[in-house]
């Protein structure tokens, strides 16, 4: 499974996470463990492909991760620095309890990211509305 | 009563038998002293055979003891038919509010009445024999008094432990205040045991409830140290990692100045001062406004027509 489903130029090479772009925003899914390799590549790709196809906003999922370590949590800073650096702004969405719990007992408050409950959240956060459910009374 | 046995067999083993003998033969006489002792009269207030059925059933437990010689044992058998029984006695009297001290002293006052009949059994009351058997008693009621002691004691831990559970439980509810806006209102002092379930229940409702702001209530909080702070803040973390923002209210000013005196950084943890003024906040910051209904004084006026 490679990270076909975007528009702009096909990414991986072997590569198992999913980088989707919808409109203004690029999807990021993260799935199970992520290996050291896997994210050098993630981190490269994604800073590609903000260059490439100037998207304003990167939402990277994690609902489907059940652990995060220190180590990832470090990629997942990165990854927002580097966008940061190209003018994009970062939410990581759908982070579980658990994990969270996990997070900040290791101390890992990731204070530079920005945080939302869901895709759906993550997306209105960046200002892209999925649907008009809150509009003037 | 005669004593047959020689000399040196006329240790314990023959004198815990003549007890047995004895309790077994007298049940009925020694539960009806016992009936009027204080502990089984303030008891059993309601009825006096109650009070007999509860003294024959120990005196039936304290014979089975003595018939298998191991006076002192706590474990003996004999004493589990009536570890119920004691143990409601013993709690029933802990409820009128009499101490441990009190329910041993009124056990100890069950061995004298039972002390005179044994010896009223001797022809010689201070012969030997006679004294060997009252000891034997006495060493058998001291162990009475130590299985009442321990069952009020292990009902009394059995009881905290399921207090200290429902507090845990009672302790930390969440609370939907608006669409999308929980609060946990925390009362008392705050241990990292119970920050711990606190954090996993708020962090449960953000994910039910679709959370974006979490209120953090520590009107109920008496001390805030260190400790503690940190424990906050570990929560207020967590939730933004969840993607709600956290709101810490109910800062008393007792506390901030205490908050401030130990250095504890605070600084990146929006605080309101009282519950409603976080409220106000996460609803300010929905776009939702709450104002007085214009029309309220006429609807009024309706109703009592």
């Amino acid at each position: 499974m490679t990270g076909f489903a975007g528009h702009g130029p096909a990414v991986g090479h072997g590569f198992t996470v999913p980088v989707l772009q919808l409109g203004d925003v690029l999807l990021v899914t993260l799935q199970g463990e992520l290996h050291d390799g896997m994210a050098e590549q993630l981190q490269e790709d994604i800073t590609a492909r903000i260059s490439n196809t100037r998207v304003s906003g990167v939402v990277i999922d994690i609902s489907g991760v059940e652990i995060v370590d220190s180590f990832l949590g470090r990629v997942l800073a990165e990854i927002a620095a580097g966008a940061k650096l190209l003018a994009a702004r970062t939410v990581l969405a759908g982070m579980r309890p658990a994990v969270a719990i996990t997070l900040v007992e290791l101390g890992l408050t990731l204070p530079g990211l920005r945080t939302a409950l869901d895709v759906e959240r993550a997306m209105e956060l960046l200002g892209v509305t999925t649907r008009r459910g809150e509009g003037s009374p | 009563m005669q004593v047959s046995v020689s000399e040196e067999n006329a240790e314990r083993e023959p004198a815990a038998h003549q007890v047995s003998a004895f309790l077994e033969r007298r049940r009925e006489q020694i539960a009806q002293r016992w009936a009027d002792a204080a502990l089984f009269r303030t008891v059993f207030t309601v009825s006096r055979d109650e009070a007999v059925e509860a003294g024959r059933a120990v005196t039936a437990a304290l014979a089975a003891v003595a018939a298998t010689g191991r006076l002192d044992d706590l474990r003996a058998p004999g004493f589990e038919a009536v570890r119920d029984q004691l143990g409601r006695m013993a709690a029933s009297r802990a409820r009128t509010g009499m101490d441990l001290d009190g329910v041993a002293g009124e056990v100890a006052a069950l061995r004298e009445p039972v002390t005179e009949l044994l010896r009223a059994e001797f022809p010689e009351p201070y012969a030997p024999e006679a004294q060997e058997a009252v000891l034997a008693l006495t060493v058998l009621m001291g162990t009475l008094r130590l299985v009442v002691m321990e069952t009020t004691v292990s009902a009394g831990e059995e009881l905290i432990a399921r207090q200290r559970e429902q507090l845990h439980e009672v302790a930390t509810p969440v609370i939907k205040l608006w669409e999308s806006t929980v609060a946990v209102p925390l009362i008392g002092t705050l241990d990292s045991a119970r920050s711990q379930v606190v954090m996993e229940s708020l962090l449960d409702a953000i994910v039910a409830e679709r959370a974006r702001y979490a209120i953090l209530d520590i009107t109920g909080v008496p001390t805030v140290d260190s400790l503690v702070a940190q424990h906050l803040m570990k929560t207020v973390a967590a939730a933004r990692l969840m993607g709600a923002e956290c709101i810490v209210s109910g800062i008393r000013p007792a506390i901030a100045q205490t908050i401030v005196h130990l250095g504890i950084d605070l600084g990146t943890v929006l605080t309101r001062s009282s519950l409603a003024d976080a409220l106000a906040y996460a609803l300010s910051e929905q776009g939702v406004e709450i104002a007085p209904l214009r029309a309220a004084g006429a609807t009024a006026d309706a109703g009592t027509r």
